[in-house]
C-alpha cells in the first residue's frame, strides 16, 4: 500500500500560540515559527504527512490532509 | 386494614411522600436522625426500578443527585446537621445551575457532632444562608406525618416548577415519632413533572432563558440538545461569562424567581387567628406543643391563636405581618436561640411585641414550657 | 466526522497557555472519540475545577463543569441514573487526587463504567503554581519555596489498589499512544483510568527550571519507557508507560440491575 501523500497542510493563525511543539518534533523539519510568533509550513515539499504536528498541537491549529483522507 | 393506612416514623412518611412525588434516584450517607429515609428507600426504590446509592460521604451524595437530575430524574438526598454542612458547596451549585433536587435535613442539636439523638431546630438559618454568595432558597417543614408526606410532595413540585433545590427541614422528633399516615390515592395530591423543552433537534435551545411565564424548560442529558452546565456565571446557553450585564441578570433571576413568588411558595396553617390577642408562631415538632397550648387555653376563653409555618424560606413576611397585625403579643415557639423569631421581628410592625419560647437543651419543648413564658409576658395565669 | 465537528469552535483559541499539555490531551481525546464513531448525544463529559477542567467548555457533548474535586461524584449520578450514556471525566491531578481523592478511590472500588482521565501536570495551574499531591518531594512551588517535603504517590498503583479495572499511563509527548489508550479506556466496561503526564510550562516548568513546553515534553520522553521494556528494566528511575491492567469484573450499574430484579421479584426485602 502506498504511503499517504500530502494534499494540504494548514495552520490556523488565530488559534496558533507559537509554542513550537509542532516545529521541534517534526521529523522532516518542515515547520518554523515566523516573525509573528506563528507556525508556518515553510518546507511543505519535505512533509511526509505523518500528522505528528496535527496530533501534538495543543491548540488544534494544525490540519494535515492527505490523498487518503 | 386499609393498605394505605400506615403507622410509621416521620422519616418513612417522608420517603413515601418522595415516592408518591415520583422519586427515581436517591444518594445518601447514613447519619442519625435521618438514616431511616435512606434505609426505607434502599428497599422501596428498586421495587419501582428506581436507583439507590450509598455514597462515600454527603458531598458525593449531593453531587450525585445533581448528576442524576440532569438525566431527567427526580432526585433526593437526606442527612442531618454535619452532613448538611458538607453539602453546602454542591447545594450552591444546584442553585447556580438551576437543578431541581430535594434535600432533607432531619435536624439534631449542633454545632458539630452536637447531640445526635436529640431534637433541635438550630439549622434554620443554615438552610437559608449555608452556601456562600447571594442567593434565594426554598425551605419547607412540617409537624405531623400527614404534613411531612404532603410537604415532601410539594418540595418536589416546587423544585420542578422553579428549577431549584428545595430543603426539607424536619427535626428529630418528627423524624422518629410514630403516628398514623394515610397515603393519598394517586392524583389526590397534584404532582408537577419535569418541564422539557419542545425545541426541535437542530434548533438553538437555551437552557437558561426563562419563558414568558418564568419557567425554564429542560433537556435531559442524552437527548438532542447538548449544552453546558456550570457553577460559573453563565449565559443563556450555560457558557461561562463575566460580562457584568450577564452576571447581574443571572443573580437577579436566581433571587427573583423565588422571592417574587413568596406567596405562591408560602405554606402555613392557622388556628383561631381572627380574634387572637396572643399569637403563637411555630413550625416543625414545636408546633405540636404550640397547638396543644391553644387547644387547652381556647376553651377557657383565652384569645390565643396559632400560625404554623410550613414554608420557612423564602420567609412569608407579608403573610406574617398581616396575620399578626392586631395581636398584642406574638410568641415564636422554636427549639433554637430565636432564628425564626428574628425573621418575625423583621416582618411585623412593632417588633417589641415579639417574644421567644424556646428550648436549647436537646429536650422537646412542651406545652408547659410555652405556658411558663406566656405567664411571664402576660403576668397572669394563662 | 472531522475533529472540528466535536468541538465548540466559537470558543477557540482556548484559554490555556501556549504549550500547555492540556490542549494535547483535548486533541487526543477528540481523536479517540472520532475513531470510535460515537454519537455526540451519547457522551457526557463531567469535570471539576482547574485549568484542566475547562476542557468541558470546548467539546460539543453534554458537558457538566462542576466544583473542585467532585466530578466523579456528579458523574456517578449521571451514569447510574442513565447507564446507556458514555461518561468521560477529565481531571487535574489536584482535582482528582487531592480534594477529589476519596471520590476517586470509591468510584474505582465500585467499578462503575466511567472513563477517568487524569491530566497530571504535577501542579495547581489554575491557582498559580502551588504544589499538588503529585509534585513530589524536592520540587519547587509557590507554596514550597524551600523545596517540597510532601512525597507524591503513584496514580497507577493507587487506581489498581482501589479496584479500577483498566489502568494506563502515557504522556503528552506520546500523543498517538494517548489517543489509543483513551479509546481503549472508553471501550472498557468498568472504571478506567488513564494518567496522562502533562506539562504546565507556566508554573511547574518555570518554577523548576525545566525550560519550554518542548523541553518538558522531551523530558517526559526520556524519563518514561514502555512497561517491561529494556530501558525500564535497566533503570529503576524510569516511569513505565502502557496499560497496567485490563480486567473484567462486575460493573456497578449492571450489578444494580440485579438488585432491581431481586426487588421486583420480592426477594430479600
Ligand atoms: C473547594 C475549592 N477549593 C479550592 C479551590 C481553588 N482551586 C481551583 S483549581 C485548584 C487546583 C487546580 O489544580 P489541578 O486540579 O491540578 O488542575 P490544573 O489547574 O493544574 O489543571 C484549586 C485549589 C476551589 N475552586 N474550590
Ligand atoms: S503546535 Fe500548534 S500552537 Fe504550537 S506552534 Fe505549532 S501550530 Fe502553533
Ligand atoms: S505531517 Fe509530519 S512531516 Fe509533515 S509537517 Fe507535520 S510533523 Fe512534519
Ligand atoms: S497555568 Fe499551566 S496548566 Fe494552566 S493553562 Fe497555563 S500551562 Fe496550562
Amino acid at each position: 500500500m502506498a504511503k499517504p501523500k500530502l494534499k494540504t497542510h494548514t495552520i490556523d493563525r488565530d488559534w496558533c500560540k507559537g509554542c513550537s511543539i509542532c516545529v521541534e518534533f517534526c521529523p522532516k523539519d518542515v515547520l518554523e515559527i515566523d516573525d509573528m510568533d506563528k507556525a508556518v509550513a515553510a518546507r511543505k515539499d519535505d512533509c511526509i504527512a505523518c500528522k505528528l504536528c496535527e496530533l501534538r498541537c495543543p491548540d488544534l491549529a494544525v490540519e494535515v490532509r492527505t490523498d487518503k483522507d | 386494614m386499609n393498605q394505605n393506612i400506615k403507622f410509621i416514623q416521620g422519616n418513612e412518611a417522608c420517603a413515601e411522600g418522595a415516592i408518591y412525588a415520583g422519586l427515581d434516584f436517591f444518594a445518601g450517607y447514613p447519619i442519625t436522625p435521618s438514616t431511616e429515609i435512606a434505609e426505607h428507600l434502599a428497599a422501596r426504590l428498586p421495587q419501582k426500578a428506581g436507583k439507590f446509592i450509598q455514597m462515600e460521604d454527603e458531598i458525593a451524595s449531593m453531587c450525585a443527585i445533581i448528576g442524576a437530575s440532569l438525566t431527567g430524574h427526580k432526585v433526593l438526598t437526606a442527612t442531618s446537621g454535619p452532613g448538611f454542612s458538607l453539602m453546602q458547596e454542591a447545594l450552591g451549585y444546584a442553585v447556580m445551575a438551576e437543578i431541581p433536587c430535594v434535600i432533607v435535613n432531619v435536624q439534631r442539636g449542633g454545632p458539630s457532632t452536637g447531640i445526635p439523638t436529640h431534637v433541635s431546630q438550630g439549622d434554620v438559618n443554615q438552610a437559608r444562608w449555608g452556601t456562600h454568595g447571594d442567593h434565594a432558597i426554598v425551605t419547607l417543614t412540617a409537624s405531623n406525618h400527614q404534613d411531612v408526606f404532603a410537604t415532601t410532595v410539594e418540595a418536589f413540585n416546587i423544585a420542578e416548577t422553579y428549577r431549584t433545590p428545595v430543603i426539607l427541614l424536619f427535626d428529630e422528633v418528627v423524624g422518629h415519632m410514630r403516628e398514623k399516615l394515610v397515603i393519598p390515592e394517586p392524583g389526590e395530591i397534584a404532582t408537577v413533572e419535569r418541564l422539557r423543552t419542545s425545541v426541535a433537534e437542530g434548533v438553538d435551545y437555551h437552557p437558561y432563558l426563562p419563558r414568558e411565564d418564568g419557567r425554564l424548560p429542560m433537556s435531559d442529558f442524552g437527548h438532542v440538545h447538548r449544552y453546558n452546565v456550570t457553577g460559573l456565571y453563565h449565559d443563556m446557553w450555560g457558557f461561562p461569562s463575566d460580562n457584568p450585564d450577564v452576571v447581574h441578570g443571572l443573580i437577579r433571576h436566581l433571587v427573583d424567581k423565588i422571592e417574587n413568588n413568596v406567596n405562591e411558595i408560602a405554606l402555613y396553617k392557622e388556628l383561631y387567628l381572627d380574634d387572637a390577642d396572643y399569637i403563637l408562631i411555630s413550625y416543625g415538632s414545636s408546633a405540636r406543643s404550640a397547638r396543644h397550648v391553644i387547644e387547652t387555653l381556647r376553651p377557657r376563653g383565652e384569645r390565643i391563636g396559632l400560625l404554623e409555618l410550613q414554608t420557612l424560606w423564602p420567609f412569608p413576611a407579608d403573610i406574617v405581618r398581616e396575620k399578626c397585625r392586631n395581636a398584642k403579643y406574638i410568641v415564636v415557639v422554636e427549639m433554637n436561640m430565636g432564628q425564626i423569631r428574628q425573621a418575625v421581628q423583621m416582618a411585623v410592625d412593632d417588633p417589641d411585641r415579639v417574644f421567644l419560647a424556646n428550648r436549647i437543651d436537646g429536650v422537646f419543648i412542651t406545652p408547659r414550657d410555652i405556658r411558663k413564658l406566656l405567664r411571664v409576658i402576660v403576668g397572669k395565669g394563662v | 466526522m472531522a475533529v472540528k465537528d466535536y468541538i465548540r469552535e466559537r470558543f477557540f483559541p482556548h484559554i490555556w497557555c501556549a504549550g500547555c499539555g492540556h490542549g494535547i490531551v483535548l486533541n487526543s481525546m477528540i481523536r479517540s472519540i472520532e475513531t470510535l464513531g460515537m454519537s455526540k448525544n451519547e457522551i457526557v463529559m463531567v469535570s471539576g475545577i482547574g485549568c484542566s477542567s475547562r476542557i468541558c467548555g470546548y467539546v460539543d457533548f453534554h458537558t457538566l463543569h462542576t466544583i473542585h474535586g467532585r466530578a466523579l461524584a456528579f458523574a456517578t449520578g449521571v451514569k447510574m441514573s442513565k447507564p446507556e450514556l458514555n461518561v468521560i471525566v477529565p481531571m487535574g491531578d489536584g482535582d482528582a487526587l487531592s480534594i477529589g481523592g476519596n471520590h476517586f478511590i470509591h468510584a474505582a472500588r465500585r467499578n462503575i463504567d466511567i472513563t477517568a482521565i487524569i491530566m497530571n501536570n504535577r501542579i495547581y495551574g489554575m491557582t498559580g503554581g502551588q504544589y499538588s499531591p503529585l509534585s513530589g518531594a524536592g520540587t519547587l512551588a509557590t507554596t514550597a519555596p524551600y523545596h517540597n517535603i510532601d512525597p507524591d504517590f503513584d496514580v497507577v498503583k493507587m487506581a489498581m489498589a482501589a479496584g479500577a479495572t483498566f489502568v494506563a499511563r502515557t504522556t503528552t509527548y506520546h500523543a498517538k499512544e494517548t489517543t489509543d489508550m483513551i479509546r481503549q479506556a472508553i471501550l472498557h466496561e468498568g472504571f478506567s483510568v488513564v494518567e496522562v503526564m502533562s506539562q504546565c510550562p507556566t508554573y511547574f516548568g518555570r518554577k523548576n527550571r525545566l525550560g519550554s513546553a518542548v523541553d518538558m515534553m522531551k523530558q517526559m520522553k526520556s524519563i518514561t519507557a514502555p512497561i517491561g521494556s529494556k530501558a525500564a528494566r535497566e533503570n529503576p528511575e524510569i516511569i513505565e508507560r502502557g496499560i497496567f491492567c485490563q480486567e473484567e469484573k462486575p460493573e456497578y450499574c449492571s450489578e444494580y440491575d440485579k438488585v432491581i430484579e431481586r426487588a421486583t421479584q420480592g426477594q430479600g426485602v
